[in-house]
C-alpha cells in the first residue's frame, strides 16, 4: 500500500455460499476452496472509490488482523458500505475473539479497511493457517 | 451395480432423506439422485483417491504417518496429561459418537462443546430465557401460508429446504405450493433467497433488534417513527399486517441474527414477536441449523448432563456457562492446555486468535478429510464418513431424529468416530489405573436390517 492508495472503509459480514458448501467437503486443500471463499464481495458502485478492477487482489484489514483476497462485484447489491467474505479461514483472519460473554464471536458487523494489493497472491487455506499460527506443536 | 434408496444426506440440517446412490460392482459410488450440489459433492468426494487414510503424528515439525495404536495411545496421553482439555466439534457425526464423547469428556475432566457455540448457541440462550413456539417441518409443508426468512439464506446454505419443506412443496392446506404462500425475506443483502421474495426488507446491518421491536409496535397499532433501521413506517406496517393476516406463519432465522450485534437478544425478541403474533393468528419460529447433526449434539448433551453445549466437567460435575465454558472463550483466554477436535473445523471457522491457541497446544484432530485443523494438529486420525460409510442417528433442524444409512464400507483400516473415541477412552482409563469394561458389540436394531433389505435394490 502506498500513501496515495485510497482507503475504503466498510462493514464486513461473513456467511455461507453454496460454492463454499461444496468446497468444504474434501476440497479444503484445493484451489476450489480458494475460489469459493478467498474473495470479498463489494458493491459494484464502490469499485471506483476503491480504485481496483474486479478480480484483483485487495488487503482487508480490521483491528484483529488482515488478509489478502480477491475483490469481486457483489451480485447481491445494492448494499453500499457492506462487504461480504464467505465463512472460512480468509474471513476469520479479521474476526475478533470477543464474544460479548455469549460464546459467539462477532462474525458480522466488523469494521474493515480495504486497499489495493496489486500482484499479491491469495494463499491457500492450509498455507494461510500455517503462516498465521505457529503451525502446530509436537504431541 | 446396486442402488441404495432413502439415503440421508449428511451435510446440512435439512437432513434430506430421499437420496438414491448408485454403487458399481467395485463398490465405488458413481452417482447420486435427488441431492443438491453440496450433498452430491459430499458423496462423490468420499472415495477420492487422494483421501488420507493413515493416522499421522507431528514429529520434527511435520505430520508423519504412524500406526493406529500409536495415534490412539498418544491421544490418550495428551488428554490424561492435560489439566483442562477441550473436546470440541461433534456436529458432523452421529449421536452415538457424541454420546461416547460425553463419557470421554467426563472421564478426563474436560470441556465438551459443539458447533452450536458459533451458530445457534445464542438461540439456545434465548430459548432458555423465553421458550419457543415451534413445530416440525411437516407442519410447515401442510399449513404455512406466510414464510419469513430472517437473516438466513436457504438457497445457498440449505439448498433443498424451500423445495422440500418451506416454500414450493405442496401440502394439505397449501395445495398450490408457493402460490399459496407469501414469502418475506429480511436480509442486509438481496441474496438469491431474497430475489424470490414477495416482500423483501433490507435493514441497516446490526439493527434487527430495533426492527423487530418496531414490528411489535406496529402489530399493536401504536405510533411509529418515520423509519426504523432504515425501513420506512409504511413497509414495517405492511409486513406486520401480512403476518397478522396469515392463517399459519413461520419465521426461519439464521446467522444474520445470531452473529450480529445483540446476538441472543435478537433471538429473544424474534421469539417474543412470534409470541405476540399468536394473539392474532398461529405463528411459529425455527432456527436454521447448519451442520446436519448439530441439533443432535445439543440433544445428546442435554440428555446426558442437562445442558446443551459448553459443558465443563473440570470440577467432576457438569457446569454450563456460555461466555465462560464455551470453546471460543476458553481458546480466546488461552485456558485449554490440550484439545480434541472431531467432526468440525475450527481451524477454518474460528477467529484466527483462537486458532493460534489451538496451534500452540497438543491437539488431536479426527476428520475424514484434510482441513486447516488437521494440518495444525499434533495427532491426526482420519475417520469414516458418517451417513456414507457408517449408519447412525441424527437430528434434523426441527429436532426430528432420523436414522442415517451406510451405503459403502469405509476404506480398510479407517475407523468410525465412535470406535476412535471409544478406543481413546479405554486407553485413558488404563492410564488412569481404572478398570476397563469388556467391549460389547453394538448390534444394529433388527428392524433396521430388515428395513435395509427392503431399501436396497439391484439394477
Ligand atoms: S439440502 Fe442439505 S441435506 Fe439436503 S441434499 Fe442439500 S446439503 Fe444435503
Amino acid at each position: 500500500m502506498t500513501s496515495s492508495d485510497p482507503v475504503f472503509t466498510a462493514n464486513l459480514i461473513t456467511g455461507r455460499t453454496i460454492e463454499q458448501g461444496v468446497a468444504i467437503e474434501g476440497w479444503k486443500d484445493k484451489q476450489e476452496y480458494i475460489d469459493a471463499a478467498g474473495f470479498v464481495h463489494i458493491d459494484p458502485s464502490e469499485f471506483k472509490t476503491l480504485n481496483v478492477w474486479p478480480g484483483s487482489s485487495v488487503t482487508v484489514k480490521s483491528d484483529f488482523g488482515e488478509v489478502i483476497v480477491r475483490a469481486i462485484k457483489s451480485p447481491y447489491g445494492p448494499h453500499p458500505g457492506i462487504v461480504f467474505i464467505p465463512m472460512g479461514p480468509w474471513a476469520n483472519q479479521v474476526v475478533g475473539t470477543d464474544t460479548d460473554t455469549t460464546g459467539m464471536p462477532s462474525y458480522k458487523g466488523i469494521i474493515v479497511t480495504i486497499t489495493p494489493a496489486p500482484g499479491k497472491k491469495v494463499l491457500g487455506a492450509i498455507a494461510l493457517i500455517k503462516m498465521t499460527t505457529q503451525g502446530g506443536v509436537e504431541a | 451395480m446396486r442402488t441404495v434408496t432413502d439415503v440421508v444426506c449428511p451435510f446440512c440440517g435439512t437432513l434430506c432423506d430421499d437420496l438414491e446412490v448408485d454403487i458399481d460392482d467395485a463398490e465405488k459410488i458413481c452417482e447420486t439422485r435427488n441431492a443438491c450440489i453440496i450433498g452430491d459433492n459430499k458423496f462423490m468426494t468420499a472415495q477420492a483417491p487422494d483421501r488420507h487414510l493413515h493416522p499421522r503424528i507431528r514429529r520434527g515439525g511435520e505430520l508423519v504417518e504412524c500406526t493406529m495404536d500409536e495415534a490412539i495411545n498418544k491421544s490418550a496421553e495428551i488428554l490424561v496429561n492435560a489439566k483442562h482439555p477441550l473436546l470440541y466439534g461433534w456436529s458432523s457425526t452421529h449421536c452415538e459418537a457424541q454420546e461416547a464423547g460425553m463419557a470421554l469428556a467426563e472421564g478426563v475432566g474436560g470441556t465438551m462443546d459443539n458447533t452450536s457455540v458459533c451458530c445457534h448457541g445464542p438461540s439456545v440462550l434465548a430459548i432458555q430465557t423465553v421458550g419457543i413456539p415451534s413445530c416440525t417441518l411437516g407442519e410447515i409443508i401442510n399449513r404455512a401460508d406466510t414464510v419469513l426468512y430472517w437473516g438466513c439464506n436457504p438457497v445457498n446454505a440449505h439448498p433443498r429446504h424451500m423445495s422440500r419443506y418451506s416454500l414450493y412443496k405442496r401440502g394439505f392446506f397449501t395445495e398450490r405450493g408457493k402460490s399459496d404462500r407469501t414469502e418475506i425475506v429480511v436480509d442486509v443483502r438481496k441474496t438469491e433467497t431474497a430475489k424470490n421474495a414477495d416482500i423483501f426488507i433490507q435493514p441497516e446491518q446490526g439493527r434487527d433488534y430495533e426492527l423487530m421491536n418496531a414490528l411489535r409496535v406496529a402489530l399493536r397499532g401504536e405510533p411509529l417513527p418515520e423509519s426504523v433501521a432504515g425501513i420506512s413506517r409504511a413497509d414495517i406496517e405492511k409486513v406486520a399486517q401480512t403476518m397478522k393476516d396469515s392463517r399459519f406463519g413461520i419465521i426461519f432465522f439464521g446467522m444474520g441474527l445470531t452473529m450480529t450485534r445483540g446476538k441472543h437478544r435478537n433471538i429473544d425478541i424474534a421469539i417474543s414477536l412470534t409470541q405476540d403474533l399468536n394473539t392474532y393468528t398461529k405463528f411459529l419460529i425455527m432456527a436454521m441449523r447448519g451442520h446436519y447433526n448439530v441439533a443432535g449434539a445439543d440433544q445428546v448433551s442435554q440428555w446426558e448432563c442437562g445442558f446443551p453445549y459448553a459443558v465443563d466437567f473440570a470440577r467432576g460435575f457438569p457446569r454450563y456457562n456460555p461466555g465462560e465454558t464455551s470453546a471460543t472463550d476458553i481458546l480466546a483466554r488461552k485456558e485449554a492446555d490440550a484439545a480434541l477436535i472431531i467432526a468440525a473445523d475450527p481451524g477454518a471457522h474460528f477467529p484466527i486468535d483462537m486458532v493460534r491457541t489451538l496451534a500452540s497446544i497438543p491437539m488431536i484432530a479426527i476428520d475424514p478429510h484434510v482441513t486447516p485443523t488437521t494440518e495444525i494438529a499434533s495427532v491426526y486420525i482420519p475417520s469414516a464418513i458418517v451417513g456414507i460409510e457408517e449408519a447412525g442417528s441424527a437430528y434434523r433442524m426441527d429436532n426430528v431424529p432420523i436414522r442415517m444409512r451406510k451405503v459403502v464400507e469405509p476404506p480398510e483400516g479407517v475407523l468410525t468416530d465412535k470406535e476412535i473415541i471409544d478406543r481413546i477412552h479405554r486407553r485413558v482409563m488404563e492410564l488412569q489405573g481404572l478398570e476397563v469394561p469388556e467391549v460389547t458389540a453394538v448390534k444394529e436394531p433388527a428392524e433396521a436390517s430388515a428395513f435395509d433389505g427392503i431399501l436396497q435394490r439391484s439394477t
